[in-house]
């Protein structure tokens, strides 16, 4: 089933919004019905941002900044990065109970499919980040007026497709569950720490702010900070172009790998 | 799979039979265009599954082997969902949807979630979805694969009545002997991914020639007279295909008096599947399960260690 062969391009070019619609659909229905996840992925967050938040309060100095000022946007990152990566590697559920082969032998385009998967997985991501964002409201993040508010949504929207397609990138070349740890120790582990979440970066040693650099969620960190509480390591149309150029990539590879791949 | 030539007309009911392994699957993922093959043809109602995926797709349904429903939609949004893939209409998808939940009679449990439905359930559902887009032709693979003999007849019976009312062709792999009899209208006996023999069930039994006597005994037995077709021998059991077997019956008996061979028992009954796969491949459908099981027992302890 390779993309390879011109006269199957041809034939398989049907882009059915139906399609994207009900895929999109089942995701949000799949998502609703899993209460015990929705709290789950608002708990682990809140209780670090409340007790870690207050224990590291009293040796953290950053002008008048509180420490859990400082951390509720890379928490809102870290809600983001798990929620995203991890429904994109749920397509191996669809691989190992069958649904997947239902989805692909309907006359309609990867293209369609993977639209109606990725839309599923953002509005997924976005539910629980906005629940999670009205828990840092509630526990004293103060409220940003409406620009910077819309430009939140719009930084929350960029680092879930981003993380989104790289999880579908890894499930598509994944037949069982055994890469599943590799891939949360080896990417997810280390995307998360390096992101600033915890720390400020202009602080760290050297090495190690290099290597934050090559990791997109930073720019994503970053920029939510400069919106909430109004401090950044960086300009933001720098975190901006960082975050596009990431969703970019991953876009295409995540399309051109599941696009590629077998039953 | 090894130069396979099939040829299977509209309207009826056509079973691949073989033990695990022969290449059903593999035959049935080419026709549905899950698979492509290295080499040959094979069009479906007229189209090439090679060049023309989509129109092949749109005119037939598959039931695969395992359930391919999200167990986590209920009965109806799993129809929902395969009629909006298959960009049907949504006045003709709500009307085809109700149709088919009562062909399955599943239309009381319409709005259950698919994770509460038995087995029998969900092959029935799986059997509604594959004809919501109105296919010419259903491929069923292995469709009563782990079910009760009581939800296999129905399982049938649905089959069979689908058949009569629709005229839609229905192509079903079944290593089951009792399945390819009484449902199909033709068989293909596929062994080691080649076609040993094709026809209608009756005139595969027929191609054996008069009855079998089966023979048990420990000894060696292998009697030569003109009138045994031939002879075999499985698990210490001696099959003799005969004509007019009760007739001959003790004629054998002498011999096998005349060289003092013990028998423990001797039936005779007219050919079954089974009978015409022993024929063609020289083996019987059920050595070949066990070595298959045996196999994966193999394989699956060797991973333990």
């Amino acid at each position: 089933m390779g993309g390879g062969d011109p006269d199957q391009k041809k034939e398989q070019g049907t882009m059915n919004l139906d399609a994207v619609y009900i895929l999109w659909l089942r995701e949000v229905k799949r998502f609703l019905r899993s209460k015990s996840r929705i709290i789950g992925s608002l708990a682990f967050p809140s209780l670090i941002l409340i007790i870690i938040g207050s224990g590291l309060n009293s040796v953290f100095t950053m002008g008048g900044l509180k420490y859990s000022e400082f951390l509720a946007p890379g928490m809102i990152g870290m809600v983001l990065l798990f929620a995203s990566i991890n429904f994109g590697i749920m397509i191996i559920w669809d691989r190992q109970f069958g649904f997947l082969k239902e989805i692909l032998v309907a006359p309609i385009s990867r293209t369609s499919i993977i639209l109606g998967k990725a839309l599923g997985g953002v509005t997924t991501a976005m539910a629980q980040a906005l629940l999670f964002l009205a828990v840092c409201f509630a526990l004293g993040i103060p409220f940003p007026g409406p620009l910077k508010l819309a430009l939140i949504l719009a930084i929350m929207v960029l680092i879930s497709v981003g993380f989104v397609l790289l999880g579908i990138a890894f499930s598509s070349r994944m037949k069982d569950f055994h890469g599943f740890s590799l891939i949360m120790n080896f990417v997810v582990m280390p995307v998360f720490f390096l992101s600033g979440a915890f720390f400020p970066l202009d602080r760290l040693p050297a090495w190690l702010r290099w290597m934050t650099y090559f990791d997109p969620l930073t720019y994503g960190v970053d920029a939510l900070r400069y919106c909430l509480v109004n401090t950044a390591a960086f300009p933001l149309w720098i975190n901006l172009a960082a975050l596009a150029v990431f969703g970019l990539i991953t876009t295409l590879v995540g399309t051109l790998l599941f696009s590629t791949s077998q039953l | 799979m090894d130069g396979v030539t099939l040829a299977i007309n509209q309207g009826e009911i056509f079973g691949l039979l073989g033990p695990n392994g022969a290449g059903k699957t593999t035959i049935l993922n080419i026709l549905c265009t899950l698979l492509k093959p290295t080499s040959g043809t094979a069009t479906v109602c007229g189209h090439d599954v090679r060049r023309e995926k989509d129109a092949v797709r749109r005119s037939i349904g598959i039931v695969f082997q395992d359930p391919s429903l999200d167990d986590q939609l209920t009965a109806v949004e799993n129809l929902d969902l395969h009629g909006r893939l298959y960009h049907i209409g949504r006045d003709a998808r709500k009307e085809k949807m109700e149709e088919l939940l009562g062909l399955v009679e599943l239309t009381d449990k319409k709005r259950v979630l698919v994770k509460n439905f038995s087995g029998g359930m969900k092959r029935r559902l799986e059997i509604a979805r594959g004809l919501l887009h109105q296919p010419r032709v259903l491929f069923l693979d292995e469709p009563t694969l782990g079910l009760d003999p009581q939800t296999r007849r129905h399982i049938w019976e649905y089959i069979r009545k689908l058949n009569r009312t629709t005229s839609i062709t229905i192509i079903l792999t079944t290593h089951y002997m009792d399945e390819a009899d009484t449902l199909c209208n033709r068989v293909a006996i596929i062994d080691r991914g080649k076609i040993a023999a094709i026809d209608t069930p009756a005139q595969l039994k027929q191609q054996v020639g008069g009855e079998v006597i089966s023979v048990k005994t420990e000894d060696e037995f292998h009697p030569a007279e003109p009138w045994i077709k031939t002879v075999s021998r499985h698990n210490g059991i001696v099959h003799l295909t005969v004509e007019a077997a009760d007739q001959k019956l003790s004629a054998l008996m002498s011999i096998a008096q005349a060289q003092s061979i013990n028998i423990e028992s001797v039936t005779i009954h007219k050919p079954t599947l089974e009978d015409v796969f022993l024929h063609y491949t020289g083996r019987t459908i059920r050595e070949e399960e066990s070595s298959w099981a045996e196999g994966i027992r193999i394989r699956r302890r060797s991973r333990e260690r």
